[in-house]
């Protein structure tokens, strides 16, 4: 134990409270009270309502909330998909194409998103491959911007996992694909979904990007809820931003129970 | 060649009896040679170990047969058929490493049956074979434990009975005791000759850096020594006339003494030496009876003496100074110093065993002092 003094302990727990209360919690407490809330003129919120949920949850508002989902989804699988195969053959290459590999998925982590946006404007925008104007810009982006977080989880993963077990399946007669499916994505699987959690949270969050990129028929949650909060309505926003936060939280724990699974088989 | 053609190969191939073949079979890593131009004959029921230091090559040779390093030069044959490009899981081979390599998200009757499924056994016969290779460790009733609920030596058997289930003609095994402690590692040991008493035509190769397992199970043993192959044979062989010093030393402990050859012995295949103390100088008034040939009289040469075979005689022998007495239970182990050499002695346990300081007679039979390299051909 690190600090061995049972006052010494209370007075740094203490301290903690204090310090973490008012920069991690009060901020998500404060939209929650202000999502319930029909004015806040004073120090305390009034005319309390549920009206601003009634509005987040029809309309343009449901649109933004299920076009995000869809969005965090696709990208997410997408980017688990490349990122875990790009993270196999890099742990099975060359000193030399692992360097390529890994500076190349770090990459999309190094620029700001903005910079990935525009590229990806400036290269989809004239035909063979013209994807402005379309949803599939959107999870593009996502895409390329999650990608190196699936790679990295993977990859690290990929690294501790002992060969034995895949040179044992070989040896038992397993082709290089059963080895693939029986053996080594199993194994990899709470990193696997490690990856798919953090790739959805980070996907149901993304705004600088899809600002540049996004139609008006494609529109995301954090779209919605600047373009509310833009034009003053900040209850809406909040109870939105809610909605944002318990959507991802829900995918989140529903994904970690695969994990506590996968992790005590 | 097709897929097809393969298995028409590999079908054929089964039914010859399986040796292993190495032929100058090299492997380096990195312009570092881990294994150096080994030759050697496994023969078919065989069980060979393969027994060396740390880094000496031993479990880079089994891995080649796996199929788990590529040889930079040199040809593998299993059962008479070139299998150096084939890719491991088309070899047929069951092998068992140090860690087991239990999957450990499977039950242990899914880890047995892997094998099964991969070599695409008809799927009512998988549950028997299973039951059959279990039973054959003893591990039946843990079919449906996980590997993590298993002890270190439970694990192993299953390990084993993964690698029996598919009913391989070759059983490579690397080290698969030195995870266990000496009590289950003794009894492992007793299990793993009973397996092949009751499967004779199984070849074994067995990695190990352990004397005691080898001596224990092998028919024959390959010595390993940075990357080479130093020297093959029966385990009688090897520990009754090593061909050098090392695997006198590696293989059960011995006193190496150097001695000068003064003419020949009492008997034909004898020769008469005396022993040269540390300055050069002969040291024993008395000649030693030695067995060995192909040295001629006055040169020098080390002979081998085994511990245990070394006797505190009367008055005949060689005359040394008692250094040292350990009691180990069932022999009294004697540090002498003869001639300025410090001699390792077991005898039976002594009732008046001598005290340091003291002078005995060490005799040993001429059989039993034998000179190194010269016991043995090929």
């Amino acid at each position: 134990m690190l600090v061995p003094s049972r006052t010494a302990r209370r007075v740094i727990h203490l301290l903690f409270l204090v310090a973490f209360v008012p920069v991690f919690a009060l901020p998500f407490a404060v939209i929650v009270v202000a999502s319930f809330a029909g004015a806040w003129s004073g120090a305390l919120p009034s005319h309390p309502t549920l009206g601003n949920y009634a509005a987040a949850t029809s309309g343009d508002s449901l649109h933004a909330l299920l076009t995000s989902l869809i969005t965090a989804v696709a990208a997410s699988l997408i980017a688990l998909t490349v990122g875990t195969w790009a993270a196999l053959a890099a742990d099975a290459a060359g000193r030399g194409l692992r360097r390529v590999l890994d500076g190349a998925f770090v990459l999309p982590v190094a620029v700001p998103s903005v910079v990935v946006g525009l590229g990806l404007l400036v290269a989809f925008s004239k035909p063979p491959l013209l994807l402005n104007g379309t949803p599939a810009i959107v999870i593009a982006a996502h895409t390329v911007l999650v990608t190196a977080f699936a790679y990295q989880s993977v990859r690290a993963a990929a690294t501790r996992l002992d060969p034995a077990f895949a040179q044992a399946a070989a040896g038992l007669g397993a082709t290089p694909l059963r080895v693939l499916l029986r053996i080594r994505l199993p194994l990899l699987l709470p990193s696997l979904t490690a990856a798919a959690g953090l790739c959805f949270a980070l996907s149901m969050g993304e705004l600088s990007a899809t600002m540049m990129l996004y139609p008006p028929s494609w529109t995301p949650l954090p779209i919605r809820i600047f373009a509310l909060t833009d034009r003053g309505s900040l209850f809406s926003g909040a109870a939105l931003a809610v909605l944002l936060m318990a959507a991802t939280l829900a995918v989140l724990l529903a994904v970690g129970r695969i994990r506590t699974r996968a992790d005590h088989r | 060649m097709t897929a097809l053609a393969d298995s028409a190969v590999e079908a054929a191939a089964a039914e010859q009896p399986a040796g292993i073949r190495f032929e100058d079979v090299t492997v380096s890593y990195h312009g570092t040679t881990v294994l150096d131009g080994l030759t050697l004959d496994v023969r078919p029921g065989e069980v060979m170990a393969l027994l060396g230091p740390s880094g000496s090559g031993k479990t880079t040779a089994l891995r080649s047969v796996a199929g788990f390093v590529e040889p930079e030069r040199g040809r593998i044959h299993l059962a008479g058929r070139d299998i150096t490009e084939l890719p491991p899981h088309r070899r047929g081979i069951g092998m068992v490493v140090q860690s087991y390599a239990l999957f450990p998200h499977m039950r242990v009757d899914q880890n047995v049956a892997f094998g099964l499924q991969a070599q695409r056994v008809p799927r009512a016969e998988i549950p028997a074979r299973v039951a059959d290779a279990l039973g054959k460790v003893g591990m039946a009733d843990y079919a449906r434990r996980h590997p993590r609920e298993l002890s270190g030596g439970q694990q192993q058997r299953v390990a084993i009975a993964r690698a029996l289930a598919i009913r391989p003609r070759v059983l490579l095994l690397d080290e698969p005791l030195s995870a266990l402690d000496a009590q289950l590692r003794t009894g492992m040991l007793a299990e793993l000759a009973r397996l092949h008493r009751e499967l004779p035509e199984l070849t074994i190769l067995y990695v190990t850096h352990d004397q005691i397992e080898a001596l224990t199970l092998a028919d024959r043993i390959g010595v390993m020594r940075d990357a080479k192959l130093v020297d093959c044979g029966t385990a009688e062989e090897l520990y009754r006339a090593p061909r050098d010093e090392f695997v006198a030393r590696f293989l059960g402990g011995a006193n190496l003494l150097p001695v000068r050859i003064v003419g020949d012995g009492p008997r034909a295949g004898t020769l008469a030496a005396a022993l040269v103390g540390p300055d050069g100088v002969d040291a024993s008034a008395e000649p030693l009876a030695v067995t060995g040939g192909g040295v001629a009289a006055g040169e020098r040469a080390l002979v081998c003496v085994r511990p245990h075979l070394l006797r505190l005689a009367g008055d005949a022998g060689l005359p040394g100074t008692v250094v040292e007495v350990q009691w180990r239970g069932a022999v009294h182990r004697l540090t002498v110093d003869v001639a300025g050499h410090a001699v390792t002695v077991d005898a039976p346990e002594l009732k008046a065993p001598p005290a340091p300081g003291e002078t005995v007679r060490l005799s040993v039979a001429a059989e039993d002092a034998v000179l190194l390299g010269s016991g043995r051909r090929g």
